[in-house]
């Protein structure tokens, strides 16, 4: 637990002094997401109507754009060989990393998500849920795009082939993130959309490490 | 008494053969150079003893027991260094080396073999220095000081002199022997010379498939 | 135990079984059509266009099964190191993309008489458009490497972490489409399926599994001989006896 912490503390600092990368993924989200008034017009309806899926998108594309980095800087400069021989399971590492990972940018999109609901005029009934939502959400998003961050290792075109493995993976996510917003705002219980939310993410908590861990193993071989 | 064996080893890369039938013993406080040729599997082999490729043939064990059976076992009395010194450019020298040393070691007393293995290495003035105003030789010697900083009965050193001045050859060549008198061993591929006291040479020219006649009938016959 | 198991059974196998299905595709489809195309009634909702369902339908049970079989290769690859695995689930990728692109041509050609749209976010078609992109993905991934034994093993871990997540996005797919779609769209495929369309459906379901097996066979037999040539080369390079 010890050794886990360590490498969650020292991925933290590697961040913090390299400072721009969470910044650059919070401007990312908050930016797209204002795109979107100009594309689809200022209309106060429109956009309430659009607000929860917009953010989720932007949510999505912002998680994923730092995703590339999660293992590869550690990868060029041999930091992943010495993680890998280090005395605790390589899926515990990978697991540490994706911790880290959900620490600087998971956490960093929801605290920027208010800003996004007032500028998108989301309605107020549905902002706790989407704050639920993403915080039972964004972590799967970190798990899923762990596997494709180690399966890109060493390939051509990294950036551009994770976004064709990740993406079509977060659709689920995608979907009952978006509902559970979508069913308060209509005046339903969201219940049903948090607890599948919540049961995906336990779902990938064991797999994903063991899956990226073994995508790992490959690339150091 | 500890020793560290290897039987029958062998190396498949892609679709080559890289060696077969490669046996090796070292006891304790022993020193294995791997000598041979580019191409002939030395960096390929520390990466095996480390644990980082599996064999296609072959058993390591430590005192008769074989370390595929437990890897973390395996991966606490060992540490690698590699072709890379992995040395974090926003990270100062003693941030670098106290992270690998938090991972490696137990707890306690970190500190005082921090400073030691800085001395060791003279990297004590650059202690507080972050890793990108570091020149190559003083990276390498970074890495190195981790293997110091945190005690493990085995290293596994790949071309360690790369960079290094004739001084820094002398002190990494002071460790090993202190690493040695204390019972720990090591095994170091080495184009230039470290000469340490008794060493086994290993040849890997003698087990290459390059070298030997005819590895691919041999392979399918196997199969 | 030397891992590198000897394809060489294999090959003999294939030689022979090559022909055979072949032969046996050509021999269902040709059947398969004339049931599908001749005899066999319109539907009384559909009209004509319900010729459509008997490429459509036994298409998208292949996409779906080429994906297992991918997977369930993958898996033995994964676990038993055996070459031959890994080769068929390379070789089995590029057959189901190809029947996912069929059932979503298909699929536009029936939706534009019965939708009057060439695409509506139907389940099950965009399921398929999900599936396509998987398959996608595990090609590019395949191809995405110097050396073709790392793609391979990549592959395969994505295929399996796939195959878990089929079911996953199939089910969220429906959940997504009945919030969104009003309940009186005809849905694809049709609520009940009469005797007489039975058999040019069954039929049709064969031919294509027969032609993915010639496929496979045919696909996989070539890259275990490219992979021959490779080692060859590579062995000219190092210049070994």
């Amino acid at each position: 637990m010890n050794r886990f912490l360590a490498i969650v503390r020292r991925d933290l600092r590697l961040a913090l002094r390299q400072g721009s990368d969470s910044m650059m993924v919070v401007m990312f989200f908050v930016l797209t997401c204002i795109l979107f008034p100009f594309g689809v017009g200022p209309e106060p309806n429109i956009l309430a109507r659009i607000a929860p899926g917009v953010i989720w998108v932007a949510a999505l594309l912002a998680s994923m754009l730092s995703l590339e980095r999660l293992f590869l800087t550690d990868y060029e400069d041999g930091a992943l060989e010495l993680l890998a021989t280090a005395p605790l399971p390589l899926e515990f590492v990978a697991m540490a990393k994706i911790v880290a990972h959900w620490l600087t940018t998971g956490l960093p999109l929801l605290i920027a998500t208010p800003l996004l609901a007032i500028l998108l005029n989301l309605h107020p009934d549905g902002f706790w849920v989407l704050v639920a939502a993403l915080l039972l959400g964004t972590p799967t998003l970190s798990l899923i795009g762990a596997i494709g961050a180690a399966l890109i290792l060493g390939a051509r075109r990294g950036g551009v082939l994770l976004s064709l493995l990740v993406l079509p993976l977060y659709i689920p996510v995608l979907i009952f993130g978006v509902g559970a917003v979508d069913a308060v705002i209509g005046g339903f219980p969201a219940n049903t959309h948090l607890l599948i939310l919540a049961g995906m993410l336990v779902v990938a908590l064991p797999l994903a490490p063991f899956a990226a861990a073994a995508a790992l193993r490959q690339a150091l071989e | 008494m500890a020793t560290f064996s290897g039987d029958g080893l062998t190396c498949l890369r892609g679709e080559t053969l890289v060696f077969r039938g490669l046996d090796f013993t070292v006891p304790d406080g022993g020193a294995l150079v791997l000598v041979g040729p580019n191409g002939s599997g030395k960096s390929s082999l520390l990466r095996m003893l480390a644990g980082l490729l599996a064999p296609a043939a072959g058993t390591l064990s430590w005192d008769g027991q074989p370390v595929a059976e437990e890897p973390d076992e395996h991966h606490a009395r060992l540490h690698y260094v590699g072709h890379h010194d992995c040395v974090k450019p926003v990270l100062t020298v003693a941030e670098n080396l106290s992270f690998w040393a938090r991972l490696h070691g137990p707890a306690g007393a970190a500190g005082a073999r921090l400073a030691e293995a800085l001395d060791r290495l003279d990297l004590a003035h650059l202690r507080d220095v972050p890793g990108r105003f570091l020149s190559a030789g003083q990276k390498r010697r970074v890495n190195l000081a981790r293997v110091l900083a945190a005690p493990a009965p085995l290293w596994l050193l790949d071309e360690p002199a790369t960079a290094l001045d004739r001084a820094s050859v002398g002190r990494v060549r002071e460790a090993i022997a202190a690493h040695r008198a204390a019972g720990g061993m090591v095994v170091v591929s080495t184009h230039q010379d470290i000469d340490l006291a008794d060493p086994t040479m290993l040849d890997l020219a003698r087990f290459s498939a390059r070298l030997a006649p005819a590895p691919r009938a041999g392979a399918e016959e196997a199969a | 135990m030397l891992r590198y198991a000897n394809p060489n059974r294999f090959m003999r196998l294939a030689r022979v079984l090559t022909p055979w299905s072949a032969g046996l595709a050509v021999l269902l489809t040709a059947a398969g059509l004339w049931f599908a195309l001749v005899d066999s009634p319109p539907d009384y909702q559909q009209g004509e266009t319900v010729r459509i369902m008997y490429v459509h339908v036994p298409a998208a049970w292949m996409s779906l099964f080429c994906y297992v079989v991918m997977a369930v290769s993958a898996g033995v690859g994964v676990i038993w190191k055996h070459p031959v695995a890994d080769v068929a689930a390379k070789a089995s990728a590029p057959v189901g993309a190809a029947f996912t692109v069929i059932t979503l041509i298909s699929g536009a050609f029936w939706g534009k008489p019965m939708w009057g749209a060439w695409w509506v976010w139907d389940a099950r078609l965009t399921a398929e458009l999900v599936l396509l992109f998987l398959y996608l993905g595990y090609i590019a991934l395949i191809h995405a490497f110097d050396d073709p034994a790392r793609g391979l093993k990549a592959g395969a871990v994505l295929a399996l972490v796939g195959v878990i997540n089929v079911p996953i996005i199939k089910f969220s797919v429906d959940w997504w489409n009945t919030l969104h779609q009003p309940a009186s769209v005809v849905k694809m495929g049709g609520p009940s399926i009469d005797g007489s369309m039975l058999v040019p459906l069954l039929l049709m379901a064969l031919a294509f599994k027969a032609y993915y097996i010639y496929v496979l066979l045919v696909k996989m037999r070539a890259e275990i001989t490219a992979g021959k040539v490779r080692a060859l080369r590579l062995r000219q390079v190092h210049g070994t006896a």
